[in-house]
């Protein structure tokens, strides 16, 4: 049994035309058993700036905490939000300090610089971050999400075309994963608005 | 091994314990109450490690009491949960916790709320609960039967037929159990099987 697959998760976010969405599955469990179907594993920094946690959900939630006070530490001192690049490298250096003991989570970050353009990053457990120009996913059945992925993306699409994408890939992607699935949530993040739908999957 | 359940029901939580307290093979006692009060509106259900249980509830309850002394205000439910989760979360790489325990209170302002924590410190907010092998049996009976409009009638309903469950199917199960509810009127023991 791998610490990465002890809870399950399915995170993956999209690329589109002056707009980003990421989404994740709604399944909480330990192992084989199912706790809850209604924890997200996508955390909002600021309006334009979403973070996705795949891996050991109490490390998720450490790391999201640590990073919403780092984020409001910044927010005091700089009088503005950070920018999703910057915030990119601050969490490629929060993980990289934990170098010898790291935190098991593997991020997703999803987010519009401040002209609009789309940010997509991911990483490893230990902070090795790559940039996308399309997509990224992270979670305990990549080979699915990737595949579905590089099928469905195709460049600029709108809001309403992205949310469908990143809806059926996540969805056809983690129907093949006993430890992701049951529900998810989609975020569609545009310069003026952030649409969330909850989507009803199956519930296996 | 301990069977904890909680239904998070209209305007109040529900939580059951089994009674037995056990050292390996032997019965030591079988009328423990293992349903701990944090203050009037909240009480922690914790299963796993012996010494930790106790060493860790008794830390809790202590700091939350320290809080209420210094600041003249009691915290909530949620504080408590992610207080509790912080101290776990930050044992964890050093000398962690074997514990894994459920929070069920009241609070005037949100009403009831009941939470889910394991020894690893993942915290959830649920309607449904448990830990150990008796939540193996349990968790889908409560999913079907629990709605947001729960009274305490149904609540014990849906308790007792979980117990039952347990009784018939799991090898190790325990004899006598505890149902404790918690509401505005604080904590009290609604009926023992």
């Amino acid at each position: 049994m791998s610490i990465f697959s002890y809870n399950g998760a399915a995170i993956v976010a999209m690329a589109g035309k002056e707009c980003v969405a990421i989404g994740s599955d709604l399944r909480f469990g330990v192992q084989m058993q199912t706790i809850t179907c209604d924890t997200p594993k996508v955390f909002k920094i600021h309006d334009k700036l979403y973070l996705g946690l795949s891996g050991l959900l109490t490390d998720a939630q450490t790391l999201h905490q640590k990073l919403m006070f780092r984020h409001n530490l910044y927010k005091l001192r700089e009088e503005r939000d950070m920018k999703p690049s910057t915030f990119g490298h601050l969490l490629s250096n929060a993980l990289y300090e934990r170098r010898f003991g790291p935190y098991f989570a593997a991020p997703v970050v999803a987010g519009l610089e401040p002209d609009g353009t789309p940010f997509l990053c991911g990483m490893d457990t230990i902070g090795a971050i790559e940039t996308a120009k399309d997509f990224m996913i992270t979670g305990t059945s990549p080979e699915s999400l990737y595949g579905m992925c590089e099928s469905m993306w195709r460049p600029d699409m709108g809001p309403e075309e992205l949310f469908e994408t990143v809806a059926q890939c996540l969805m056809s992607g983690f129907d093949r994963d006993a430890l992701a699935g049951w529900g998810a949530v989609i975020h569609v993040i545009t310069k003026d608005k952030v649409i969330s739908r909850t989507l009803k999957t199956r519930m296996d | 091994m301990d069977f904890f359940v909680g239904i998070k029901g209209k305007d109040f939580v529900m939580v059951c314990s089994d009674t037995s307290a056990s050292h390996s093979i032997i019965n030591i006692k079988q009328d423990e109450d293992k349903i701990v009060p944090i203050d009037d509106h909240k009480v922690f259900c914790i299963a796993g490690e012996a010494g930790d249980r106790v060493n860790f509830s008794e830390y809790i309850i202590a700091n939350v009491k320290l809080y209420a002394l210094r600041n003249d205000t009691e915290l909530n439910t949620k504080s408590v949960a992610n207080y509790t989760r912080g101290e776990l979360a930050t044992a964890l790489r050093s000398s962690p916790y074997h514990c894994n325990l459920m929070l069920a209170g009241y609070d005037k302002e949100t009403g009831p709320a009941l939470y889910w924590l394991d020894y690893l410190a993942t915290l959830n907010k649920v309607n449904t609960g448990g830990t150990g092998y008796g939540s193996y049996f349990t968790l889908s009976l409560f999913d079907k039967m629990w709605h947001p409009e729960l009274t305490v009638d149904e609540a014990v309903a849906m308790i007792d037929a979980g117990i039952a469950e347990v009784k018939k199917r799991l090898v190790v199960a325990p004899p006598h159990y505890m149902i404790k509810v918690i509401d505005k009127d604080g904590v009290r023991v609604l009926k023992t099987v």
